[in-house]
């Protein structure tokens, strides 16, 4: 089970980062929770300096900008193997 | 585990191919423009070069197709250097600067940096928790709002080069100076107190950046250009449109009485006037650009363009999540005063 954390206030970008999230992990086998966490004092605890922010399993994979679907998939699998 | 390394490999050759092209059409067509104008009103409509009609429909013809190239193509180059600056570095490099050096690297920052609630809020915390002054910090928060890429290029395109260099040397010299004055006055317990008990998670390792690709950077500053331009090509239209019919209906000095040097007053109302009209900023250039033709003065219509872009409703909304509101009300009239006094500058200077 890998948890997923969207960092951001709701801007366009959190929700663009969201989807796209979604519709990379969504024919995927992995087993994930999507999480938004838009409180700035909770953001800003994962030491980033702009949104949005992209967590796995307490991982900061990126943050001020929208990966790319295939960097997403891999991540995860990653994130996966190492439990 | 390092993660950087599953950035795969890619040519990015096809990429600068496709940029490489789509800047040669640019270029073609931006130097072609005022032909294109001329043909389609005086010949093709057959309008006389002398008549008001004429007049105003060869610069809507012309001023339209050139602003939205030249937004889409600055936009893009804007953007794609944005996708170099490294945050994480910049704060690191105005960390170990005091006070006037750091304001002066906060501000260029600020410049460059695009003011959202996804970047500034973030960033203002992120300075708080380094321990970098008050005042620094301001410098950034305040010449970040005034300069506005879409107002940069606006500027370019119906002012030319030295206004909007002017522009860019003013945004930044207020917020040194505003941000100069506002780390004098002690104003630390006007931020919301939340910002200094954040406390960075041990998290089990920190953020790494993967290095990005050409082609990465080429499809974000494409896809930030679309959203910035998709959303203001209406604005620019219309602004255009209204400027149109002054430009050819108007008569010359008409508004020298009102907005022009001799006018003492019409700096600060125009800063008054501009504050409340955010939404149409990509708008309101080209209606101030026809204005000055008929004897505005340059220095009145260059802080209404600031107020403009500069102080407005969805900036205090973003700022006052960090922001208490007193504290608000003095960043709005240091700003205000700093935009004002550039104005009257200019006037006397220009």
């Amino acid at each position: 089970m890998i948890t997923i954390k969207i960092l951001g206030s709701g801007c366009t970008n959190c929700k663009r980062l969201e989807q796209e999230v979604r519709e990379a992990l969504a024919g995927s086998a992995l087993d994930f929770e999507v999480v938004k966490v838009t409180d700035y004092a909770d953001i800003m605890a994962y030491g980033i300096l702009s949104t949005p922010g992209l967590v796995m399993n307490e991982t900061v994979l990126s943050a001020g900008r929208i990966p790319k679907r295939q960097q997403i998939v891999d991540w995860a699998a990653k994130i996966q193997s190492a439990g | 585990m390092r993660l950087s390394k599953l950035a795969p490999a890619r040519d990015d050759r096809p990429a600068f191919l496709i940029v490489g092209l789509l800047a040669v059409v640019w270029i073609i067509l931006y130097n072609n423009l005022q032909g294109i104008a001329d043909w389609l009103t005086f010949t093709l409509l057959g309008l006389s070069r002398d008549s008001a009609v004429g007049q105003s429909l060869n610069f809507f013809i012309y001023d339209v197709p050139k602003l939205l190239l030249l937004l889409s193509g600055m936009i893009f180059l804007i953007t794609l250097v944005q996708t170099f600056i490294d945050t994480e570095r910049v704060r690191a490099i105005v960390e170990k600067r005091g006070e006037g050096v750091g304001n002066v690297m906060a501000a260029v920052f600020g410049a460059i940096t695009p003011f959202c609630s996804c970047s500034s809020v973030p960033l203002f915390i992120g300075f708080v928790q380094a321990g970098i002054p008050l005042g620094i910090t301001f410098s950034f928060l305040i010449t970040s709002p005034i300069m506005n890429e879409v107002a940069f290029v606006m500027l370019l395109g119906l002012f030319g080069w030295q206004v909007a260099l002017l522009y860019l040397a003013s945004g930044i010299v207020i917020g040194v100076i505003a941000g100069l004055v506002l780390g004098r006055l002690k104003l630390e317990r006007y931020v919301e107190p939340f910002v200094y008990d954040i406390r960075a998670k041990r998290t089990q390792q920190g953020l790494v950046q993967a290095k990005l690709t050409w082609t990465e950077r080429f499809e974000q500053a494409a896809q930030a250009t679309r959203d910035i331009v998709g959303k203001v090509w209406l604005f620019v239209i219309i602004g255009i449109g209204i400027g149109a019919v002054i430009h050819g209906f108007v008569p010359e000095d008409a508004l020298t009485g009102i907005m022009g040097e001799g006018a003492w007053w019409s700096v600060p109302a125009a800063v008054l006037l501009g504050i409340p009209l955010y939404s149409n900023a990509a708008g309101v250039i080209p209606v101030v650009s026809a204005l000055l033709g008929k004897g505005a003065a340059l220095g009145t219509a260059l802080a209404f363009m600031m107020a403009v872009v500069a102080l407005s409703l969805p900036e205090m909304i973003i700022l006052r999540k960090v922001l208490k509101p007193q504290l608000i009300a003095v960043f709005v009239g240091v700003v205000a005063v700093g935009i004002i006094v550039t104005g009257y500058l200019f006037n006397l200077v220009v």
